[in-house]
């Protein structure tokens, strides 16, 4: 490999570049023959268990030094956070107490009815009477079906977490975007990383310094949850036209007035795309920060699925989903309905005039909040009024079980003995060294040497830090979800761009699909599979699709529709054109979308822990349980470094199709 | 003034009527270079790099070498194609980017050397401009985007408001008050980028191709608006546009641009009857002559026959040509305070539409 690296002259290269397919070929065969003699070279093969690189000691050592010289810190953020999160707590879930002892007021918490009147109001307000009837529907779902104080605990988490993410973001957002050197050297890669280590990951840390408490699910939270805002404020504020700025400065603004007069407002619409995604990822981390004492619908699904009381965690489940539709509906709504402004004379009429559905919402919380005083069903919903499906969800599981129990289990053991093991057996003995040279090589062939050290680098760590056989273990299970999601999900993509019709079908499953926090994936899985990795697997499939299905999609559309006339006219059929025209102009698109899919498995495979993998998600997953945060963090990293090296390869492969085709 | 003499190295004949008003702002040896060292580049030359210097020294020009004086009053024509510089000289004027080299003066003071906070007291008063893609405010109504300037001054809302009606009222848009600009026409868009950059009562008006962005018909349109409102104003106007035929129906005078440099500045019937190059030759070849000669050009002296009517002598030819015709008698020519200058026949008319020269005249205009 050596030769690859060192400069060669012009020529060299070109001869290199020729004879890419024989260099593979080399690099495949001996690679097989370091597995052959892996009795001779040993350390080839597994790395050296007294060579590793004690990383998690030194991460243990880092956080407990941490803990001892920055409690004072991390303590008074807690007392700080806690203030307001208290607050939203009890406004939304528990009962608000001023005071203390026998003196305490105690405000009654919103009442359900007014809620769900105020969601009601609030989908009118932004997008008409359909969407009011399916937000305030959701929310009335979460009331009648009990879930309520769960759900409302969720919400105030989000209520807390969501704001301070937008502020957060658009602050970092503004400083990079006015600072270029800064957004590369700093901002960018910050983001990259805090978006590929896995969730779980960032919940170590924070377990460690704060607690477990509903203020460290809400530092998670805001962590995960803003690089969509950063990302969509330098996006926004670079694709103002540069007129509207020209017009700021001739209109003497200062740069302040610049900044929040013309700009940020003229950015609105790409801003709202990134408060919807804060919205709908903070959803994401509420949930999976259960495990860390965030409470809520996710600890509901935990304990259910710990207890393996699968009907309550369908319903637990649902709840999440139909919390998750009503935000998403809502909140994009809420980002369109800017542009639909009506014009109109409002500012000479009164407040109650101009904000109609405010003073509505209001005056149903006021009413319905001081009337549950009084009147008990408004305070907690009755529980003979109360619904639940758990026992239809397990009737429906015993049915199945006593009806399909042979399909299903042939299924799952000819998919363990014909696919997985075998695969898994490849990807377990698999050398590291070789496996390193392969990345590098292909790092290469792709993008240079700089390419080829940073993904040969990243591998490496992974065998350094003594996960090597873990990371393989992420690597089998992660690679055959992304095989089978592609082989699923580019079809699929590619009926829809064929048909209009397949798509209108589509787009509203996989919009759906990607609402749901990753957790619920897990549910109906269990219920027909039991844990192991083959419900991992089919759980990754059906969350890791829907990039490959859009991309698909989108990249056949965006074909010019010129091209396609061309074709025609020099008489290719429907499929030539597919396959000679439309294919090609659109494997970039297709490629980034393979690239998100990996993402996407990646981080669903780590949650999977949950229900029994043995891979780096488990290391994590224990490791958390152990709150044994240095070989947590390793995990994580090594988790993020599979990603990125996916992500990087992908990228640049998509990047030399996109030269070539544009 | 009389001439401008040698004006990026092409002198450029200049008989301008004679209208001494004050300078309002004057450029000298304006560049703007991209490159690296692009200042310490024309400060060790003074100001005078030839094309083959620039490329060697690995800098691009944008604008080169720009001389000129823009006076009180006057609609002054920056004309270009796309890539001529026109828009970064007009950018250069109004620092809303930095000239690499040279001054501009804005009644009398130099505007590269006031401190950022008096440039924005400048733009809050004294400077106007409209962009041509309208640049309006999105999340603002047509009231709230006139009153925006007066705004950000901190003008209160009462008296801000009572100034952007008035400005609604000036461009005829009454009843839009409360429109969003996405609920307007491009045409209206602009009324309300032309009345916005009015309301803090400009001296100094800049037009960044205002009307190009609009389709033909509405183009005429917006364009009689113009001349309209700068008859009520009597702005200071630097209009930029890529259109000769609307720089001649506007323009007091018109610098023509060519690769950043001004190759010709002039009347417009200057322009059409005396192009420097031929590249500006090319520009006039299908103007209409009758549309941008004047009476004076095509006046003899007078004989005291029998006129038919009068035209003043800046009369273009095209304004007076039917009636002239129609009635077959030479008109006189007559100035603002009722002398008798010479007088236009019927003949030399029609000889003008038809393309003509004639003997005789004047002016003659050999080129025709």
């Amino acid at each position: 490999m050596a030769i690859l690296t060192s400069d060669l002259p012009d020529a060299g290269i070109k001869r290199l570049v020729r004879s890419w397919p024989a260099i593979w070929g080399c690099a495949l065969v001996a690679v097989f023959g370091l597995y052959l003699l892996r009795d001779e070279f040993p350390s080839a093969v597994t790395f050296r268990a007294d060579t590793v690189i004690p990383f998690s000691d030194g991460m243990t050592m880092l956080m407990v030094w941490l803990k001892a010289n920055i409690s004072w810190l991390t303590r008074s953020i807690t007392d700080i956070l806690g203030v307001p999160l208290d607050f939203a707590l009890g406004l939304f879930a528990k009962n608000l107490k001023f005071g203390a002892g026998a003196n305490a007021v105690i405000f009654p918490r919103l009442s359900w009815l007014g809620v769900c009147i105020a969601a009601f109001l609030a989908g009118h307000a932004f997008g008409g009477r359909r969407l009011a009837a399916l937000v305030g529907g959701c929310f009335l779902y979460i009331a009648l079906f009990g879930k309520w104080q769960s759900a409302m605990l969720t919400l105030a988490l989000i209520a807390i977490a969501v704001p301070a993410c937008i502020v957060t973001g658009v602050v970092i957002g503004i400083w990079a975007w006015r600072n270029p050197k800064v957004d590369r050297v700093l901002v960018s890669p910050v983001l990259d990383l805090m978006q590929t280590i896995p969730t779980f990951a960032y919940l170590i840390p924070m377990l460690l310094l704060f607690g477990n408490s509903p203020v460290s699910a809400m530092i998670a939270t805001a962590i995960f949850a803003t690089p969509p805002m950063v990302r969509a404020t330098m996006l926004g504020l670079s694709r103002v036209p540069s007129d509207l700025g020209d017009f700021g400065d001739m209109a003497g603004c200062t740069p302040r007035q610049k900044l929040w007069q013309v700009l940020l407002p003229s950015a609105r619409p790409t801003l709202m795309v990134g408060v919807n995604q804060v919205i709908m990822l903070s959803l994401n981390m509420v949930i999976i920060a259960s495990m860390i004492g965030a409470g809520g619908l996710g600890y509901d699904v935990l304990l259910a699925l710990r207890a393996l009381k699968v009907g309550e965690a369908m319903e637990a489940g649902l709840a999440i989903v139909a919390l998750a539709i009503a935000l998403d509906r809502l909140s994009q709504a809420m980002a369109t309905s800017g542009q639909a402004k009506k014009s109109g004379d409002l500012a000479s009429r009164p407040f109650y005039r101009r904000h109609i559905h405010l003073t509505l919402a209001i005056a149903a919380l006021v009413v319905t909040t001081l009337g549950s005083l009084y009147i008990p069903a408004l305070a907690a919903i009755p529980k003979d009024m109360t619904l639940t499906t758990a026992p239809l969800w397990k009737d429906a599981l015993n049915w199945v079980t006593v009806n399909l129990f042979d399909v299903i289990e042939a299924f799952r053991v000819s998919l363990i003995l014909y696919v997985l093991n075998p695969v898994r057996a490849i990807c377990e003995g698999f050398p590291w060294l070789g496996a390193v040279a392969l990345v590098g090589l292909a790092g290469y062939q792709l993008g240079g040497s700089r390419l080829a050290l940073i993904v040969g680098g990243l591998t490496a760590f992974c065998a350094f830090a003594g996960l090597w056989e873990k990371t393989m273990a992420t690597v089998y299970l992660c690679g055959i979800s992304v095989v089978l999601s592609c082989l699923i999900g580019i079809p699929i993509g590619l009926m829809a761009a064929r048909s209009d019709r397949v798509e209108k079908i589509v787009t509203p499953i996989i919009d759906t699909l990607q609402v749901l926090p990753s957790f619920c994936f897990i549910i109906p899985v269990v219920m027909l599979f039991r844990v192991g990795d083959v419900t991992a697997m089919i759980a990754t499939v059906s969350f890791a699709i829907v990039p490959a299905i859009r991309y698909t999609n989108h990249g056949i559309r965006q074909v010019p529709p010129t091209l396609i006339e061309a074709a025609l006219v020099s008489g290719c059929t429907r499929r030539q054109i597919l396959w000679r025209v439309q294919l090609p102009v659109a494997l970039p698109e297709i490629m980034l979308g393979v690239s998100q899919t990996i993402l996407m498995a990646l981080a669903m495979i780590i949650i999977c822990a949950m229900i029994g993998t043995r891979d780096l998600g488990q290391e994590v997953f224990i490791a958390l349980s152990k709150a044994d945060s240095g070989r947590g963090i390793v995990a994580g990293l090594a988790i993020a470094f599979i990603g990125i090296v996916a992500d990087r390869l992908f990228g640049a492969m998509a990047a030399r199709r996109r030269e070539r085709v544009h | 003034m009389n001439t401008i003499a040698d004006i990026g190295g092409l002198a450029a004949p200049l008989a301008s009527a004679a209208q001494p008003r004050p300078v309002k702002m004057s450029c000298r040896k304006v560049w703007k270079l991209f490159g690296p060292d692009a200042t310490e580049f024309l400060e060790t030359r003074d100001g005078i790099a030839s094309v083959d210097d620039i490329a060697k020294a690995n800098l691009v020009g944008a604008v080169r070498n720009v001389n000129f004086d823009i006076h009180e009053g006057e609609i002054f024509i920056i004309m270009g194609l796309s890539g001529s510089g026109k828009s970064t000289l007009v950018r250069c004027l109004s620092r809303l980017i930095d000239p690499t080299f040279g001054t501009i003066e804005f009644e009398g003071k130099d505007l590269l050397k006031v401190s950022d906070a008096e440039l924005i007291e400048m733009r809050r008063h004294r400077m106007g401009m409209v962009f041509q893609n309208f640049a309006l405010l999105p999340h603002l109504n047509v009231l709230e985007n006139i009153a925006f300037p007066l705004a950000v001054q901190g003008v209160d809302k009462a008296t801000r408001t009572a100034r952007a009606r008035e400005m609604i009222e000036l461009v005829s848009l009454r009843g839009r008050e409360h429109f969003y600009p996405r609920e307007l026409s491009g045409g209206q868009q602009q009324r309300v980028g032309i009345a916005r950059s009015l309301a803090t009562k400009p001296d100094i008006w800049f037009l960044d191709e205002p009307f190009s962005a609009l389709d033909p018909l509405i183009r005429r349109e917006m364009q009689d608006e113009l001349i309209r409102l700068q008859s009520v104003l009597n702005k200071t106007i630097i209009f930029i546009t890529h259109d000769f035929d609307e720089a001649i129906r506007l323009a007091d005078r018109v610098a023509i641009m060519k690769d950043g440099q001004v190759i010709q500045i002039g009347r417009p019937e200057e322009l059409v009857l005396n192009p420097a190059t031929d590249y500006v030759a090319e520009f006039t070849r299908d103007v209409p002559r009758s549309k941008v000669v004047s009476a004076r050009r095509l006046m003899r002296p007078a004989t005291g026959a029998d006129y038919g009517g009068t035209v003043a002598p800046d009369a273009r030819v095209a304004t007076f040509s039917a009636d002239i015709v129609r009635v077959g008698k030479p008109f006189a020519v007559v100035d603002a305070a009722g002398q008798i200058l010479g007088e236009v026949t019927p003949r030399s008319v029609v000889a003008l539409l038809a393309g003509i020269p004639e003997e005789g005249s004047v002016h003659g205009y050999p080129d025709l």
